[in-house]
């Protein structure tokens, strides 16, 4: 029995390869301004964007500093603008995204150091559109139940990992930072549509404010952006439907 | 250049925020003053890695009962684990998920709407008969789920948090039985400042410590940096040569594959495409308990029947499963091989091998996560712990799949209520600044030091030396090699520098600091390991492959000295209804 793994098991994946790195740097302590810096390191096809980071970080140049944690792609720590696209480095291979890199920052959060920005204001908006279950009902010592249509109604915006992938590729939040943003729109998603819940006017009334979902210009980025393959821009359509239409 | 010291008071702090610190502060928060200190932003937490389930008795779908599942899970502990905690855990874990439905958790549901549940290795109806559907579960993300409805109750409840605080010490106050935790110290990524929490109670919460090894299904971050802390001030640590392999971690990079994958009907296969575990296991086959799937993969793999060019993996075969299963059941975990192997598991089997996961052992503490400092169970006052860290014991020498995502919120459920009552009765600690001396001298050694040695090689000998001499299978020789290795190891540490010597998001330093707790507890690991001369559980001695019940079965006490050497000694297991007798499945 043979299984031929595409990614690792030819020669030519073990094969090392230049990869050329090019990174937007900025250190508060040292500079005024953020500028390029290049290096160049030795990896395999399967390895990820953030192997070559780490490669960097741990054998040429220790001050290089990003956030990362779980390494495959669920903890959301990782969302950097690799080549023009926003990604999470520790889900895209050498093989997927060729040998010449240009990474920097996400977009549209303040820049702390290198590839670190500062997520309060993504959290805040996050935070924002009431995002846990507001049930009053007192189910008393027992599991309330859902019907697996319910549940999967709202299945595929619970996926959301708060990554900014999405808000940060968003022509309007980067003109605007007062929109709450996709991500928070998909959490708020996540509750109007979940038949438990009962706090979806008050959800409706603050997304129907100047920075909610009117804002939106229905331009995909955000979808395309999302690692998680949440259908961004159709959870922000369905709730501008129940906006419009009062229903869920 | 000197760091800024500030200074808090609280009634509480909890010490991270995975699902076992998340579920204590619920508790806490609005009993008392309360702050979360978390190194992570909270949803960043290796709990939301967790996929396979949570088991409680609900009896969703078949017939089961708490004392089915205690009596299982005394069996996969192989007897090392206690009883009477192991009881509290398998009847409040039926509270615990009614809980987390009540927070909104999008459990997986059955055609009538209930709770869905599916079986797990190590889970059995009555006894051992055949295998139970009792893990709860919201697809194969199941971690995900809880740790996102946690952290939402929190933000319900306002729950106050200092994200990318990373504590580096604790904080004591008083001698002999005045004795009592007064704080924790905390080093702030965003500025390199430290910080002094003075606290009347505190909880650790800080998750496993994974990265010891090569091929490791652990985040990063996870460096035992609670344990560590404690271990270097002198307390205990229990049972840390109980490390759990899984068996299936993706070949070479050691990224998980749920059992759930075979509890859904998956089979392993070796080289030959032969069911192995069926001649290990007859009646529950690849359904197994964890030690002993990885136990039977490292044979197989030993007498020549891996597969692939170096005959050093078997396979994960799910082809045989309908599709739409697959997708529904399974979504994440195929994803993962579609981008990290480039196979399309529908198709082909999948390479695995056992990937290091889970700390049985850590932070001793009772049920009620009051951390314990001898074998005579005296408590700390005002110090607790719970999750991956603690060891209550109920895992003990092998924790069964799901069991872990029940103890994190059963005991950081209790842990928060006990610290919340005891915080009502006791007066403010005296604690200055100057606590954090300790810290700050150790940050400014290591930026001034010119040393030259690197974290980067340091950690990877370590992880090298424990994947290769302290895994699956040991023996007095692999572990004399570890521990040469390490000894050698934490000297080198002492010449450690640096390239940042900055202040703000300076990762170089706390990596170094994190390579410390590593360090530490690898040794203590080792120390226990070398000792305990019978194969028990996770912990399996290719010179002693028998289970010595009159000599051994007993809690492991490992202690560090000011000079960093280990000395052990021990605790008897708490017994119960279940009389120890031979595991077969
Ligand atoms: C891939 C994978 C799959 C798993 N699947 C399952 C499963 O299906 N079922 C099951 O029962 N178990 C499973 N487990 C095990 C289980 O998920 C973990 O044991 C559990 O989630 C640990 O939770 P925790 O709250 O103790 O720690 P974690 O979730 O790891 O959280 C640790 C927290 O501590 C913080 N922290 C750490 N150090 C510091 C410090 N120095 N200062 C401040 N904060 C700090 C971190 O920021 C983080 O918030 C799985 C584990 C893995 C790795
Ligand atoms: S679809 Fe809307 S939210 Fe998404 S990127 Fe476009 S404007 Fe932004
Ligand atoms: S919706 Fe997708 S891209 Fe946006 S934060 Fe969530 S996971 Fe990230
Ligand atoms: S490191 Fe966790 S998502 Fe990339």
């Amino acid at each position: 029995m043979t299984t031929t793994i595409a990614k690792t098991g030819s020669v030519d994946a073990m094969e090392l390869l230049t990869v050329h790195l090019r990174i937007k740097r900025y250190n508060p302590e040292v500079d005024t301004k953020p500028h390029w810096e290049e290096f160049e390191v030795q990896q395999k096809a399967s390895d990820t964007v953030l192997n070559a980071l780490h490669n960097i970080k741990w054998t040429v140049d220790g001050t290089l500093s990003f956030r990362r944690s779980c390494a495959h792609g669920v903890c959301g720590s990782d969302a950097m603008v690799i080549n023009g696209e926003n990604k999470l480095s520790c889900v895209n291979l050498i093989s997927d995204v060729g040998t010449d890199l240009v990474i920097e920052p996400i977009r549209g959060l303040p820049v702390i150091k290198d590839l670190i920005v500062d997520m309060e204001p993504f959290f805040a908006q996050y935070r924002s559109v009431i995002p846990y279950l507001i049930a009053e009902d007192d189910p008393g010592y027992k599991e309330r139940y859902q019907s697996q249509e319910d549940r999967a109604r709202y299945d595929d915006t619970t996926k959301c990992i708060l990554c900014a992938c999405c808000t940060t590729s968003c022509p309007v939040y980067w003109a605007n930072g007062e929109y709450v943003g996709p991500a928070a729109i998909v959490n708020a998603h996540r509750f109007i549509f979940d038949s438990r819940d009962q706090g979806t006017e008050r959800r409706l009334d603050i997304l129907n404010q100047k920075s909610g979902v009117w804002r939106c210009r229905t331009s995909f980025n955000c979808t395309e952006a999302c690692p998680r393959g949440i259908k961004v821009t159709q959870a922000i359509e369905e709730v501008k439907r129940a906006i419009l239409y009062d229903r869920v | 250049m000197s760091l800024n010291v500030h200074f808090h008071s609280y009634d509480a702090v909890i010490v991270g925020a995975g699902g076992a610190g998340l579920r204590a502060a619920i508790e806490v928060s609005g009993k008392c003053r309360t702050a979360v200190l978390t190194k992570l932003y909270p949803t960043r937490s290796h709990t939301g890695a967790a996929q396979g389930g949570m088991c409680a008795a609900l009896a969703n779908v078949e017939e089961d009962y708490w004392e089915w599942h205690a009596f299982d899970t005394v069996k996969g502990s192989d007897y090392l684990g206690d009883q009477p905690a192991i009881d509290i855990m398998c009847q409040e874990a039926i509270d615990a998920v009614i809980d987390l439905e009540h927070f909104g958790l999008a459990f997986s549901r059955t055609p009538q709407g209930k709770i869905d549940q599916r079986r797990f290795g190590g889970h059995t109806r009555n006894h051992g008969e055949a295998p139970v559907r009792r893990s709860c579960y919201a697809a194969d993300r199941t971690g995900h789920m809880i740790l996102q409805t946690l952290y939402q109750q929190c933000v319900a409840r306002d729950v106050n948090f200092f994200n990318e605080f990373q504590v580096f010490d604790v904080i004591f106050e008083g001698e002999g039985t005045e004795r009592r935790c007064a704080g924790v110290v905390a080093y702030e990524l965003a500025t390199g400042d430290l910080h002094v929490f003075a606290s009347k109670g505190v909880l650790f919460a800080t998750g496993g410590f994974g990265k010891m090894f090569r091929i490791s299904s652990n985040a990063h971050t996870l460096t035992g940096d609670g344990p560590g802390v404690l271990f270097q001030n002198g307390l205990p640590m229990e049972d840390l040569e109980f490390y759990q392999f899984h068996p299936t971690g993706i070949y070479g990079l050691g990224i998980l594959l749920t059992e759930g994958a075979r509890g859904e009907g998956g089979i392993l296969r070796n080289g030959l495409g032969e069911r192995f575990m069926e001649r290990v296991a007859p009646t529950v086959k690849d359904l197994a308990p964890r030690d002993m799937v990885s136990r039977a993969i490292h044979a197989e793999i030993k007498e020549g029947r891996g597969a692939g060019p170096d005959k050093d993996y078997v396979y994960l075969d799910l082809t045989h499963l309908p599709p739409e299963q697959i997708d529904a059941k399974l979504p994440d975990i195929t994803g993962f091989v579609r981008t990290y192997l480039g196979i399309e598991p529908k198709k082909d089997p999948i390479p695995i091998q056992p990937t290091a996961h889970y700390a049985m052992g850590g932070i001793p503490t009772n049920v009620n996560a009051e951390v314990v400092i001898d074998t005579n169970n005296t408590v700390m006052p005002g110090l607790y712990a719970a999750g991956e860290c603690a060891c209550v014991s109920v895992h003990g020498a092998n924790r069964l799949g799901t069991n872990s995502l029940l103890d994190i919120v059963v005991f950081g459920r209790r842990g928060g209520r006990a610290m919340a009552e005891y915080v009502s009765s006791v007066g403010h600690p005296d604690v200055t600044k100057a606590a954090a001396d300790k810290v700050r001298d150790h940050i400014e050694r290591l930026k001034s030091s010119k040393g030259g040695e690197k974290v980067a090689e340091l950690r990877t000998a370590l992880q090298e030396t424990m994947t290769r001499n302290a895994s699956v299978v040991r023996t007095e020789e692999s572990l004399k090699e570890a521990k040469a290795t390490i000894d050698d190891l934490r000297k080198r540490y002492e010449s450690i520098s640096i390239d940042d010597k900055g202040s703000v998001f300076n990762s170089d330093l706390t990596e170094a600091l994190e390579l410390s707790h590593l360090l530490d507890l690898a040794n203590g690991l080792v120390v226990g390991a070398m000792a305990r001369q019978e194969s028990r559980g996770a912990h399996w001695r290719d010179d002693f492959p028998v289970r010595d019940d009159v000599k051994w079965m007993k809690h492991t006490f490992a202690h560090q000295d000011a000079e960093g050497n280990v000395t052990l000694d021990y605790k008897d297991v708490v017994g119960g209804k279940y009389q120890p007798m031979e595991r077969k499945y």
